[in-house]
């Protein structure tokens, strides 16, 4: 049975439609992540999931049970915050047993929880401390506690780690992952970084304008993104994209820009029935190669324009066809600006959209 | 040490650390001297009261309003306290005093306990029709109480209360609820909503959260509201003499009523004391909450 199941579900705020009706399914002890742009709907959805807005229309189930009406509370949901949301007047103690104490669980319950929680998350001796003597990180794992302790089965992130730096950023994000593993609950976590999405997630819903955009694990999302929207989203640095027209040549498939002709025999088309079209050919900067005299099935001469060193990797940027390309390279072998340089590709390992539509071909 | 061989020896020799400041600068004489100047036009008329109200009639008589009373006297305080003729008791400003704390006080406890959750309800319970309620809450705000004055007698008439302490505590209740309201709103839309929808998932109904989440947080904005309403109540004189029998009045129709009589001597030194002790109330409220408003705003500065 899947543990939580949205259905048609819509959401206006007045005339502006945030989610479309939008359809989800997420499995028992899935890590689903909901990733987008700003403004796509993302944190809206799990809101709705939360109960903390009310949809349009639609229904959702969490555990086979209708909850569309009910409250927060009666779901079944643990949430955590972007901005923590600890109550400041309260000890971390204290946060992490106002819910059980509303639920009017008894004391030594809500003790052995408490115990348990700050055992699992290694906050114990902040427990006397108010949230104001707490770092951000501290902050941020005792409201992860206080979903802990509620001992639900759906666990809803709103951006949980963006208020952190970058180096507890990845510290938590591991925790995290380690106590999804621990816990084997379902998690729900709406984030607008993919490098959180694809390190967390089981499966992926990229989302765009209320529509999920795409949802799959992070490996297809990466390597098969259903459209140009997706394929520019996913992936640092972006994908190369190379505006032209797919053709017929000598009987196989080809693309064209300008006075390239990239042949398309190694491609792997989603579409059978295909036509000669505008399309857009896009090629990950570390699926492309330069200088490796290996005998791409791709291969053109170009200009080395700028060239970015990243530390672990440095990216070349050239131009191809009149756009920008960027390859992703060893340092070591990195050329200087204003060489000439060979870049070659395989189509297997690259993208090919239709210009009008943006769905990959 | 850095390099400094490439420096010239004068440029080393000048300036060094912090920049010398002047005390007696032009900048610095213009500042305090529009201070002092501003400080004494407010103070002048304070002193001259306090030292008329210690002088006796004869002295004040001679003249020299300025002069230090030569011999100093609290009988116009206590005559203004307890003896002063008020229309037709003389049993001083004792009785309006003790008439404005029993308005004040559940006037102001009442207004600020409804206004805050009435601006809790409007900042985090969008019900339906919320904003259509608060713009005519807010539009209130901007009707001329004469306008309401007589409509608000026959009300009062009807529900029997006209004259009644009870009567003008519920008109200053109802006249406090628009800008209160709106201050409460503001402050509570002002704090994280997060922290709402946490308690929410909590299983907090409307009642736990503004009384365990809200008010522990809002103790800056209550000081402000108490505040505006203890003023703004001990202060109201039209409310007072319109909807309250002589028996009744507060303390500023009582002192109008000192200070304006017509018959007998003017006692100036009385009036003053009168007057005096009639401010008092504000300008206690004033030093002992500004210094609390600062605590609360300290206390309550946790970013999340």
């Amino acid at each position: 049975m899947p543990s939580v199941v949205i259905r048609d579900v819509s959401l206006n705020f007045g005339v502006v439609e945030v989610l479309k009706s939008l359809n989800l399914e997420v499995g028992k002890g899935e890590f689903l992540v909901l990733l987008g742009p700003s403004g796509c709907g993302k944190s809206t959805l799990l809101n709705c999931i939360a109960g903390l807005l009310d949809v349009s229309a639609g229904q959702i189930f969490i555990n086979g049970r209708n909850v569309t009406w009910d409250e927060p509370k009666d779901r079944g949901i643990g949430m955590v915050f972007q901005s923590y949301a600890l109550y400041p007047q309260m000890t971390v103690e204290g946060n992490l047993s106002f819910g059980l104490k509303n639920a009017g669980v008894p004391k030594d319950e809500i003790a052995k929880r408490v115990a348990r929680a700050a055992e699992i998350l290694q906050i114990e001796p902040l427990l006397k401390r108010k949230p104001s003597a707490l770092s951000g990180g501290q902050r941020q794992r005792v409201a992860i506690g206080r979903a802990l302790v509620r001992d639900v089965d759906v666990f809803l992130f709103d951006e949980p780690l963006s208020n952190l730096d970058a180096k507890l950023r990845s510290e938590l994000r591991v925790e995290i992952k380690r106590l999804h593993q621990k816990l084997g609950n379902t998690m729900i976590y709406v984030t607008h970084d993919q490098i959180e999405a694809m390190t967390l997630a089981d499966r992926i819903a990229v989302m765009r304008g209320g529509i999920i955009q795409q949802l799959d694990t992070p490996q297809a999302i990466y390597s098969r993104p259903k459209n140009r929207f997706v394929a520019g989203f996913i992936g640092s640095p972006s994908m190369n994209f190379i505006e032209g027209q797919l053709a017929q040549h000598d009987g196989t498939w080809v693309f064209e820009a300008a006075d390239l002709r990239v042949p398309l025999a190694t491609y792997p088309f989603q579409e059978t029935n295909l036509s000669p079209r505008a399309a857009t050919l896009g090629v990950r900067p570390e699926h492309v190669g330069l200088n490796t005299g290996e005998g791409w099935p791709f291969e053109v001469e170009t200009s080395v324009e700028v060239v970015e060193p990243m530390g672990s990797d440095t990216l070349v940027w050239t131009k191809v066809a009149g756009h920008d390309f960027s390859v992703r390279m060893a340092t070591e072998r990195a050329p200087s600006a204003g060489q000439r340089a060979t870049v070659g590709f395989d189509p297997l390992r690259a993208s090919l959209f239709d210009a009008e539509t943006g769905e990959r071909l | 040490m850095a390099d400094v061989t490439a420096i010239s020896p004068a440029e080393l020799a000048g300036p060094s650390g912090r920049r010398p400041r002047r005390a007696i600068s032009r900048r610095n004489v213009f500042i305090y001297g529009t201070l002092l100047l501003v400080s004494v036009y407010y103070l002048l008329p304070l002193y001259l009261m306090i030292v008329t109200s210690l002088k006796g009639l004869p002295e004040i008589r001679m003249g020299n309003v300025f002069a230090p009373p030569v011999e100093i006297t609290f009988e116009p305080w206590v005559k203004a306290w307890a003896q002063a003729c008020t229309g037709l008791n003389c049993d001083g400003l004792s009785r309006g005093f003790w008439n404005s704390v029993r308005i004040t006080v559940p006037s102001v406890i009442l207004s600020i306990l409804i206004a805050s959750i009435n601006g809790y309800a409007l900042a985090n319970w969008r019900f339906r029709g919320a904003n259509v309620f608060f713009t005519i809450l807010i539009f209130g705000a901007f009707i001329p109480y004469q306008v309401m004055l007589y409509p608000i007698v026959i009300m009062l008439r009807e529900l029997g209360l006209y004259g009644g302490l009870w009567g003008l505590v519920i008109v200053h209740t109802i006249f406090g609820m628009p800008i209160l309201t709106l201050l409460f709103r503001n402050y509570f839309t002002s704090l994280p909503e997060e922290l709402f929808k946490a308690a929410r998932v909590d299983g907090a109904g409307f009642w736990a959260i503004y009384l365990k989440i809200m008010l522990p947080m809002s103790l800056p904005i209550f000081v402000v509201a108490i505040i505006i309403q203890v003023t703004g109540i001990w202060n109201d004189f039209l409310f007072g003499i319109v909807y309250t029998r002589p028996e009744y009045y507060p303390m500023t129709v009582q002192l109008n009523n000192i200070v304006n009589s017509v018959q007998g001597v003017k006692e100036y030194n009385v009036n003053m004391a009168a007057t005096l002790l009639t401010g008092l109330v504000p300008l206690i409220v004033y030093f002992v909450s500004g210094k609390l408003f600062v605590r609360g705003i300290a206390a309550g500065a946790v970013k999340g």
